[in-house]
């Protein structure tokens, strides 16, 4: 089970006064910490569900684009996953980020089908207000203690 | 570009919230508005600056997806994620919940009036539109369910001067529908787009129809006679694609009914307005952008509505929460 690389600290990092845009590390964080798969206990990071390299942020296009893979192939839970993917940045991130979320080419049968509905705001919108779907996301995205 | 699109206010309507949805009445002094709050609130203009005169709370239980005015400007119809359709009877700055009408299996994506006013249509995730006939007694009654889509309907949209409707879904497909024997049926399907067709608008005429789709265009058709003259169906033919300008889904598109300038509303915060080339083929369109704010709002763009009455004067609402009102002029 492989861990998605981590790159070291560069000395701009470190500098308290270089202006923070977002980038594709900070996005991977946000989502590594705090999402887990419904069905297994470790978290997306550890089943590598979610790379760093699939991470695509544009701070000055203010887009946010992100790949995952699920577990298997035709797994179910891949709406839930790309959903709390796309609640966890949706809340973690400014109102100015556009934020796509996809399943990455060829990891799913049904990646067309999941994709568009991930997609669509309105169904998205419509969906988190269903209270016993929001719970459920919301379970996902417990955040696991983490030391660096 | 020689034509302007210049903000006149902008203010927030739906505080903490995404406004999804802005009408004007037919008089084109008052704008509906309605959101994810649940609320749909009434504005009205004090000088230069818009005012709200009323606050609908507890018409419904989810997010509030769609208004529309009755031809009369009487009568407030709201389509919500509840699955309901609630018909609001005004009386002053006041209105009172009439009835609510009842049927869709899940969220209601929008309510149309037709312009006799004894007509309602809605679409629902549910696939289906449904058509309702209204009495002199303001009851309501559905005489047709149609299920010409195979996913979700988004938007129904009325001939501004025919019974005709027409509806378009996340199935990509448009569906233009007439009535035949008190029933109301699908006369044609209009296929092109590539993804999810999100807005639908006819032009001053009733000759031709514009759509708005994720797959980020808009296409202009138009109806063509039938060469064999067999049956009743009409053939829709796209006259028109213009891509390459919307840089994200296309939400919204209103065809203005004084100037037949083409406005749009985008997800990539923006809202166009494109102008028609007088001097080409009918039958070949051509459209040019003709004003461009790229920045219109800090969020996406959902709705864009021309007043009925004063040319050039438009609203878009947004994402953020806010509505935004601009005097589009184009220098003949």
């Amino acid at each position: 089970m492989s861990v998605g690389t981590r790159l070291e600290n560069t000395t701009e990092d470190e500098d308290e006064d270089v202006a923070d845009p977002i980038d594709d590390r900070e996005i991977f964080d946000i989502l590594s910490v705090s999402i887990n798969d419904p069905e297994h206990p470790l978290s997306l990071e550890e089943l590598n569900v979610v790379e760093q390299v699939r991470v695509r942020v544009d701070d000055q296009e203010n887009t946010v684009g992100v790949e995952f893979t699920p577990t298997i192939p035709h797994c179910s839970m891949a709406t839930l996953i790309g959903l709390s993917i796309k609640v966890k940045l949706l809340r973690s991130l400014p109102e100015r980020f556009k934020i796509d979320v996809h399943i990455t080419p060829g990891t799913h049968t049904s990646e067309d089908a999941v994709n568009k509905q991930l997609a669509d705001k309105e169904r998205v919108a419509a969906a988190l207000e269903n209270s016993q779907l929001l719970e459920v996301v919301n379970q996902c995205l417990i955040s696991n203690a983490r030391t660096s | 570009m020689k034509d302007t699109l210049a903000l006149l206010q902008k203010f927030n309507a739906h505080p903490d919230s995404r406004c999804w949805y802005v009408a004007w009445n037919p008089k084109g002094t008052l704008l509906a508005s309605c959101g994810g709050d649940r609320a749909i609130r009434i504005w009205g203009r004090e000088g230069d600056s818009w005012e709200c005169k009323t606050v609908l709370q507890d018409g419904h239980q989810r997010a509030v997806r769609k208004v529309a005015w009755s031809p009369c400007g009487n009568y407030l119809a709201s389509a919500s994620f509840d699955a309901t359709t609630c018909i609001w009877k005004k009386k002053n700055d006041d209105f009172e919940c009439l009835t609510v009408l009842e049927g869709h299996e899940n969220e209601v994506k929008c309510v149309a009036w037709a312009p006799s006013g004894n007509l309602l249509a809605t679409c629902s995730r549910d696939k289906s539109v449904w058509i309702w006939e209204v009495d002199e007694e303001d009851e309501y009654e559905c005489v047709s369910v149609v299920n010409s889509h195979t996913q979700d309907v988004k938007h129904v949209v009325w001939h501004p001067t025919q019974e005709l409707l027409a509806s378009c879904s996340y199935d990509n497909n448009v569906c233009v529908y007439k009535e035949e024997d008190d029933d109301w049926e699908c006369r044609a399907t209009l296929e092109g787009h590539t993804s999810t067709v999100w807005g639908l608008t006819f032009d001053p005429s009733g000759q031709r129809l514009a759509s708005c789709s994720d797959d980020r265009t808009v296409k202009i058709w138009k109806e063509c006679q039938p060469g064999g003259g067999q049956g009743t169906d009409t053939a829709w033919k796209c006259v028109c694609t213009l891509s390459g300008f919307h840089g994200r889904t296309v939400y919204d598109i209103a065809w203005c009914p004084l100037t037949g300038a083409l406005a749009t509303a985008c997800g990539d915060d923006g809202v166009r307005v494109f102008k028609e080339d007088e001097t080409a083929d009918p039958d070949q369109p051509v459209f040019s952008l003709s004003a461009h704010v790229p920045k219109a709002h800090s969020q996406d763009v959902n709705c864009i509505a021309w007043n009925p009455k004063e040319a050039g004067l438009l609203v878009s609402c947004s994402d953020n929460g806010e509505i935004a009102v601009w005097n589009y002029q184009s220098e003949v």
